[in-house]
């Protein structure tokens, strides 16, 4: 099945070369990292955690969020989503990639990552955090691959499928109460120290992960015939909304707490993200374009017409995306860590070649994700071919 | 050195033959979990069961009037092999002077940042009854002592930087570069670090073991710092603290800090 990624139009290696490309230049950049050491990019002593970690943790929710489309297919029989279904297992194994890629560009001893299994410390987080990660990527490889490899034989999934893609489904949430738990649990940390984090994260990835697949599914249907169906692509149009809709409130929920009980401490981090704090104001802008998009996104996939029309749609999923990458991916980690433990203020801003290994993270996992989506059409759109020869009769 | 070297080699290769030896029979009852007492600590070393710092501020501000120059942390850093960094972000620090605002900000308000406006704090790793350091590190890298100290394992830790989120205290410090280029003389005795590891101070544990105090408390010429077992009833500070008011940083947080401040 994987020769199906050997071969195809120019547009498509095209593509891929675009991504290598810059994966080569995130690879020579993390071979400076690597030398000179991690103060090549702008954490500090202060703020010990930047770039990396933000979009591991934003990744985690989006690698969770295909389970809205794997659940409703396989536990609820819902049909509509047969197309798509294999899209988001992959979406996610192609997300917790980059995650455990993140977390690896951003360890000091990249030699001693291993020291994780073999001194296992059930008391950290970050121990039960690799357990899942680990899982969740096998069991929707396994899941993915089996299930589009019946296809391509004109089969029926085998039975001893059914036990391992439940458990996937139940797996998913794990990923991200878990990573949630990285954060919350810690004493002084105050952005952080709140119970409604697993919740919100849960919900900025049920709409983040089935944004990314909307918007891949339509692109697919653009630039490769494939049809993903009106009625599934409706249907987790909604799923976006609500879980959108869940996650601002979660975070309005947050505003209250912390402003209507006037503890400093709990309003500190929030202003600094939003308006500024004692002169520091490095992330307000950003804020703030998270805030217009949530409020534009939120807008296009509420009013009917434009969620019908796929065009507005796929703004209101790129708008939501983004808007989840903005507030869980940078403005959780600076606003954890602002204002410091001695209530100073230390700026943090990323360097250019933490940049550039960034984005050579996120090349790899749309390289993947092109790889596996490329396969995922080309066994479709057989499958359609042979239709065609059998019958006269056939539809579309 | 190469001497010293020798003897640690063969110490080291006694100890193993004499932990597997054992082990053998030890395996079996404790499942491979090494027991704190097969390592014998040295006759000289001082003991304690909850070591403990308290410090006295206003002797600190004497001593500094009178130009004591801060030699507990120039002691402590030549000792330890911590490297002066130039750059404020990326720095390394083990134990250093702060402001009473930045010490205690949850307890600032205008009056004491007046009483203590002139007045050093210096501010260390608390060694803390439940660090959180230590509940997060997902290799053991940092771990506590049944002498209370919260120890660091150069050699384990991966640089993850979980226990810097974990610390309430800013007490930890990240190795962003190669240190050995930031130190200017080397102390042979005390190992020198790589990148990519944390640190922090460890209550001379080292120096504990061959029956010394920690360096700072004994550089201080005012004697502003007194370290000792909390578990004693009759060494100097428990009875200190029985005596005079003092304050720990940020312990409604629940970490139990074993760093005191006498504030009258
Ligand atoms: S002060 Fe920080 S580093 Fe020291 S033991 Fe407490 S939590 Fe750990
Ligand atoms: S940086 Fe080192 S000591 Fe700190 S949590 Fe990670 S492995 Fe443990």
């Amino acid at each position: 099945m994987i020769e199906k990624a050997l071969k195809g139009s120019k547009k498509y290696w095209l593509w891929v070369l675009f991504l290598l490309s810059i994966i080569f230049i995130g690879f020579l950049c993390y071979l400076y990292q690597f030398k000179v050491g991690l103060g090549i990019t702008g954490m500090s002593r202060d703020v010990s955690w930047g770039f990396y970690i933000a979009n591991f943790t934003f990744l985690v929710g989006v690698a969770a969020g295909a389970v809205m489309i794997v659940l409703p297919y396989y536990w609820h029989n819902y049909k509509e989503y047969g197309k798509i279904t294999v899209l988001g297992e992959f979406l996610a194994v192609a997300a917790v990639t980059m995650c455990l890629l993140f977390v690896v560009v951003d360890l000091g001893k990249i030699m001693r990552v291993f020291n994780v299994l073999r001194f296992p410390t059930p008391n950290s987080v970050m121990f039960y955090d690799v357990i899942v990660l680990n899982g969740y990527l096998l069991l929707n490889l396994i899941c993915g691959w089996t299930v589009l490899h019946s296809e391509y034989k004109g089969t029926k999934y085998p039975s001893w499928l059914k036990p391992i893609i439940y458990l996937a489904i139940v797996w998913a949430p794990s990923i991200h109460i878990v990573t949630a738990f990285l954060y919350q649990g810690l004493p002084g940390r105050h952005f952080w120290l709140t119970a409604v984090m697993a919740p919100r994260f849960l919900a900025s990835a049920f709409s983040a992960g089935p944004a990314l697949v909307l918007v891949a599914a339509l692109l697919l249907k653009k630039v490769a015939n494939f049809d993903p169906g009106k009625k599934a692509i409706d249907s987790l149009a909604k799923t976006v909304a609500y879980a959108f809709i869940i996650n601002v409130l979660l975070f309005i929920f947050e505003l209250f707490t912390a402003f209507y009980s006037g503890i400093h401490s709990h309003q500190a981090p929030i202003k600094y993200l939003f308006v500024g704090l004692e002169g520091h104001a490095e992330w307000v802008p950003f804020m703030w374009i998270a805030t217009i998009l949530a409020i534009v996104g939120i807008l296009l996939l509420v009013i009917p017409s434009t969620r019908k029309n796929e065009t507005t749609l796929v703004l209101a999923c790129i708008a939501v995306f983004i808007s989840c990458w903005i507030d869980k991916g940078i403005g959780l980690i600076t606003g954890g860590y602002t204002p410091t433990p001695f209530e100073t203020i230390t700026p943090y801003r990323p360097t250019l070649p933490e940049i550039g290994i960034t984005l050579g993270v996120w090349a790899v996992g749309f390289l993947i994700m092109t790889i596996l989506y490329k396969i995922v059409l080309e066994v479709k759109s057989s499958k359609e071919l042979v239709v065609k020869y059998e019958g006269v009769l056939y539809k579309k | 050195m190469a001497i010293k070297r020798r003897d640690f080699l063969k110490l080291t290769g006694l100890t193993l033959v004499g932990t597997a030896a054992s082990a053998a029979v030890g395996d079996l009852l404790t499942r491979g979990e090494v027991k704190a007492q097969e390592y014998a600590t040295p006759p000289e070393a001082l003991k304690g069961k909850r070591w403990a710092m308290v410090i006295d501020v206003k002797k600190c501000k004497e001593g500094q009037k009178k130009g004591c120059g801060k030699k507990c942390i120039e002691v402590c850093h030549y000792l330890h092999n911590v490297p002066s960094i130039p750059d404020k972000k990326k720095e390394i620090k083990w134990i250093w002077e702060d402001e009473f605002e930045h010490a205690f900000p949850e307890q600032t308000d205008e009056y004491l940042e007046e009483i203590f406006k002139d007045v050093p704090f210096m501010l260390l790793c608390n060694q803390c009854d439940n660090p959180p350091c230590v509940r997060v590190c997902p290799t053991k890298a940092t771990f506590k002592r049944e002498d209370g100290i919260v120890m660091m394992d150069f050699h384990r830790c991966i640089g993850c930087r979980f226990c810097m989120a974990a610390c309430p205290y800013g007490s930890r410090s990240f190795n962003w570069f190669d240190p050995r280029k930031y130190l200017k003389k080397v102390n042979p005795e005390y190992p020198t670090r790589t990148k990519g590891v944390v640190e922090k101070c460890l209550f001379c544990y080292e120096r504990l073991a061959q029956g010394k105090l920690p360096a700072c408390v004994e550089a201080c010429p005012e004697k502003a710092l007194i370290f000792g077992d909390l578990a004693d009833e009759n060494s100097e500070v428990s009875k200190i603290l029985k005596e005079r008011v003092a304050l720990r940083r940020k312990a409604e947080l629940g970490t139990g800090p074993a760093v005191f401040y006498l504030i009258d």
